[in-house]
């Protein structure tokens, strides 16, 4: 979280410009996928390779939880055997991997994305809909930037 | 630093900023009071203090208040998230419980199963235990606690609302649609939000929902009585008092499939008893017995409320198994989405019987989206405006009391209420409010929240 800490001192010499929104991909139904369609605004930040990673990776992550295979039945069955009063002591396969996907997020925030002045905000806190990248800017450079919100970026929890 | 409390304050106030507390255990629950802010004058007003007990009649003192008290107090208050959600639910026990705010329905549901199932335990039961076997009360008694079970799972729980768009999110939508649209003519209505999506060689058009801000996912759709988008929206169920979707859709089948075979259970051994007794002591004895053993009106009643459940509960399961075997959802089949005219067809379905129950009842338990017991804050930009005080802060209790006990505040409420008599309690910790418990009337204590508030400059 050192990062985060140096973003959020940072906030005196840098502001937030503007953010990017990833949409969600719905081309294989239902399931939770993310647009891997490189955003302009991100161009000149960072480099293409690097944000597909991260959003391949989310995607998987994803594909992982909501998988329907033999684990997920046995939770099901399992689950209605006990009128589902399982789930106060046992934590679901989805939010194992919510939990992964945290823990992921906040590694690449502190490796990636803060490095170049971006903020990658969880899913999950925006409702699952869209993956919210803030962009983060210098104030001392001439940021008159179109999109620039009065609205704090950071998003904790 | 805070006010006078017990070791319970002390303990959940570790590690914070100083901070006041106002109010009785209650109102700490759902909030607390920091201060960023104070008029420097404040000081001034603690010798006032003591005379606020006494009257608030003298003109001239207020207007000497008026004089002084320009600048506006800022203060913080930490809320639950649950608190500050849009939408049209109410919710219990500090945000654990979700529902919809019509809920005559839901006790009356609630009644009828319990009512019928006490019955049949009080009167049916010894009798079919000593004669038949002790094994008919006891599947009787799992049934009946699995279908309760599965009612309060599906009324209390979220079914999938989806949170609205933040104000950037919002606005970047709106911009993508602007581009999209191009150049209106003025005076033209522009074209309607759709976007369309391309699931399994299906064109699926997603719309737009004005009040969320958002283009609704596919098989979402807006709830107009819970005022929420909801994922996978099913139906509205005033039985349930509860939108049916994603996350409760489960529950809600297990529930209608376990309350039709409870039904038919209770219906059945009703009929048993009333045979066995029959070929004991003729039917219209066993009718007519006393009512301390057998009386005619429960036994009317049960069979009266067993039949008519009978053909609507066990209607409603099937029409639900047959949803389930297609994939649909009901808003679906009654929009008529897929129903093969122009060639069009269920892009979700697996075309698969086995496939697509598996997926609706053993796929993976969705977490909720809507984070209800999160803290966040709520700023709050205390003017010096006193009007009233007491009145709006009984307000202020009224809701804080029963935001916790009955489940009937719209939350959408409570914040307004709250803002002036934390505005007043803010400024005049006068004792005779509600909101705050007899012992803080002392005098010395009517004093700490300016310390305090002073203390954490």
């Amino acid at each position: 979280m050192s990062t985060f800490h140096n973003l959020q001192e940072l906030r005196h010499s840098a502001s937030l410009a503007n953010k990017v929104f990833i949409q969600r991909d719905y081309s294989e139904g239902t399931t939770c996928r993310f647009q891997t369609k490189f955003p302009s605004e991100l161009e000149s930040r960072i480099e293409r390779t690097l944000f597909e990673d991260t959003v391949k990776t989310l995607n998987n992550y994803y594909a992982e939880a909501e998988k329907i295979g033999g684990q997920s039945y046995l939770e099901g069955c399992l689950a209605c055997a006990t009128a589902y009063l399982i789930f106060l002591c046992m934590e679901t396969r989805y939010e194992k991997v919510l939990k992964k996907i945290a823990k992921y997020i906040q590694e690449q925030n502190e490796k990636v994305y803060a490095p170049r002045g971006l903020l990658v905000t969880d899913p999950i806190d925006r409702g699952m809909r869209v993956i919210e990248i803030s962009i983060y800017e210098d104030r001392g450079s001439s940021g008159s930037s179109s999109g620039s919100s009065s609205v704090s970026g950071s998003t904790a929890r | 630093m805070s006010l006078g409390q017990g070791p319970r304050s002390r303990r959940s106030s570790r590690g914070r900023i100083p901070h006041v507390r106002l109010g009785n255990r209650r109102h700490r629950r759902s909030g607390e009071l920091d201060c960023i802010g104070l008029c420097t004058n404040l000081q001034h007003r603690r010798a006032e203090t003591p005379r606020l007990h006494k009257t608030n009649k003298k003109n001239s003192w207020h207007a000497r208040r008026r004089a002084r008290t320009m600048s506006a107090v800022m203060v913080t208050r930490k809320v639950r998230k649950w608190e500050k959600l849009p939408g049209k639910n109410t919710f219990c026990c500090d945000g654990r419980v979700m529902m919809a705010r019509q809920k005559g329905v839901f006790y009356l549901t609630l009644f009828l199963i319990v009512g019928t199932c006490s019955l049949f335990f009080a009167f049916e039961c010894p009798y079919l235990a000593v004669h038949l076997s002790p094994a008919i009360p006891f599947f009787a008694v799992l049934l009946f606690l699995f279908v309760i079970a599965m009612l309060l799972r599906t009324s209390f729980s979220d079914p999938g609302v989806l949170p609205r768009a933040l104000p950037e999110e919002a606005t970047f939508i709106e911009m993508e649609i602007e581009a999209a649209n191009g150049n209106v003519p003025a005076g033209q209505r522009p074209p309607p939000r759709i976007r369309n999506v391309q699931i399994n060689n299906q064109i699926v058009k997603l719309k737009y929902c004005y009040t969320c801000k958002i283009f609704r996912p596919p098989r979402a759709s807006h709830c107009s009585i819970c005022d929420n988008c909801v994922d996978r929206f099913d139906h509205h169920c005033p039985w349930v008092g509860n939108c049916v979707g994603k996350r409760n859709y489960r529950y809600f089948y297990m529930f209608t499939l376990s309350l039709s075979l409870l039904t038919i259970y209770i219906f059945t051994f009703n009929i048993v008893h009333v045979v066995m007794r029959s070929v004991d002591g003729g039917f219209l004895n066993t009718l007519k017995e006393t009512p301390g053993t057998y009386p005619f009106l429960f036994f009317f009643f049960k069979v009266l409320v067993c039949f008519f459940t009978l053909w609507s509960v066990v209607g409603l399961t099937g029409f639900h198994t047959y949803l389930i075997s297609l994939n649909q959802t009901t808003n679906e089949d009654i929009k008529g989405s897929w129903s093969g005219k122009n060639r069009v067809q269920n892009p979700y379905s697996h075309k698969n019987f086995m496939k697509n129950c598996c997926e609706v009842l053993c796929g993976p338990t969705y977490p909720s989206v809507l984070d209800r017991r999160g803290m966040t804050q709520e700023d709050l930009t205390v003017s010096s405006a006193s009007a009233a005080p007491s009145s709006s802060s009984s307000s202020n209790a009224a809701p804080q009391t029963t935001k916790t006990t009955a489940p009937l505040i719209p939350n959408e409420h409570t914040p307004d209420d709250a803002r002036p008599s934390i505005a007043a309690s803010a400024e005049n910790s006068d004792s005779s409010k509600e909101g705050f418990p007899p012992k803080r009337s002392s005098p010395a204590r009517v004093t700490s929240p300016r310390v305090a508030l002073i203390k954490c400059i």
